[in-house]
């Protein structure tokens, strides 16, 4: 009976673990950098992340990671249901507020993926600052049926 | 009625009464008939467009809605290259399989194509499958894409990134189409609505006989 006591604790801390990964640079604060996982036939993904900037405002210029040849910056815009996609030259990370990347916005996009993306695995990325320079990240690779919409913060 | 009355019209007393009881008999059959389904996507039911899918595909094989007559039908556009909001949606459709348990057997997902010249029958077999082993994936010629797109009153368009390396995007609306057991266009659903909200709307429609 402990070990089922002991064992529930554990799923359901894992499950609703309120530390989601966090990364401190200067006065940036990365969270939760996270990929879905991609499928046979995908060439390309995307890395999705928060950006939490307590100091001046900084950018990230560009981006790189080994499982993609390219790594670029991209947006969506929604304009009568019409979803558009651009890429972009930099994405702003005001200072004293927090950017989202995340699915249908701006997001990371991992062009030319070398092997699908798997589920459960992690792949580094690096983001390169305007001000704040280089900062590496580990991006977790969620399940394919990841929901889009986060009901769990 | 402004100008004089005919002489033979009705008198203003029963011209009274026949309009009350027509009033009367309107709300009669009103309040008798059954209250209005509400759904959470966009109730188009009785649209004049997306009417239906009688193509033949770029493969040659005649590609039919009604070859699923009885199922719940979903239809999305987009291409497999697409690195977001086409794998948001067919990963929120693959939830709401999950959500529907058997029910899901009665609903059929469609993955149409609207970059066939990039997405190969053998790149968007293993795409939709990717998701769930139980969707499909159909790929017409570009005249027939076109055609079905106006139909589907869906705006699509390759757009080349010049700087990028992905060569093109295309823009395209990215609304799921859903058609009752019956055949008839019934919904269109959101991008943004969750697995939830959808497989409410389905289980609803899955309950009409």
């Amino acid at each position: 009976m402990k070990h089922i006591v002991v064992a529930l604790l554990v799923f359901f801390g894992a499950s609703f673990s309120p530390s989601a990964q966090e990364l401190k640079s200067g006065s940036l604060t990365l969270i939760d950098p996270w990929a879905r996982a991609t499928v046979t036939g995908q060439g390309s993904g995307a890395a999705y992340l928060t950006i939490r900037n307590d100091g001046g405002t900084d950018r990230i210029v560009s981006a790189s990671a080994p499982v993609s040849n390219v790594v670029e910056l991209h947006t969506h815009t929604v304009e009568g249901g019409v979803m558009r996609m651009r890429q972009v030259d930099a994405i702003d990370v005001t200072g004293g507020t927090t950017t989202q990347l995340k699915p249908g916005g701006l997001h990371i996009m991992l062009i030319g993926l070398k092997a699908p993306l798997k589920a459960g695995d992690s792949f580094p990325l690096t983001l390169r600052f305007e001000k704040a320079g280089e900062v590496k990240l580990d991006v977790k690779i969620r399940p394919v049926t990841s929901e889009s919409h986060s009901h769990k913060k | 009625m402004k100008a004089g009355k005919p002489e033979n019209a009705p008198s203003l007393p029963k011209r009274r009464w026949i309009a009350g009881a027509g009033a009367a008999l309107l709300l009669a059959t009103t309040g008798c008939r059954p209250a209005k389904p509400a759904f959470a996507s966009i109730d188009i039911t009785g649209a004049g467009y997306a009417r239906k899918v009688d193509e033949v595909d770029a493969s040659g094989t005649p590609r039919r809605l009604a070859d699923y007559g009885g199922r719940v039908v979903l239809v999305f556009f987009g291409f497999a290259q697409c690195p977001d909001v086409c794998p948001t949606a067919l990963a929120r459709q693959a939830q709401v399989m999950q959500l529907l348990a058997s029910d899901a057997d009665r609903v059929q997902v469609i993955f149409i194509s609207v970059d066939p010249e990039r997405d190969s029958d053998d790149i968007l077999r293993a795409y939709t499958a990717g998701f769930d082993p139980r969707f499909t994936g159909w790929r017409f010629d570009l005249a027939t894409t076109a055609r079905l797109a106006r139909e589907f009153k869906v705006f699509f368009s390759k757009v080349p990134l010049k700087d990028s390396a992905l060569e093109y995007t295309i823009d395209h609306t990215a609304l799921t189409f859903v058609f009752d057991v019956r055949g008839q266009i019934r919904l269109a659903v959101r991008h943004e609505q969750t697995p939830e909200s959808v497989a409410s709307d389905l289980k609803q429609l899955l309950d009409e006989r």
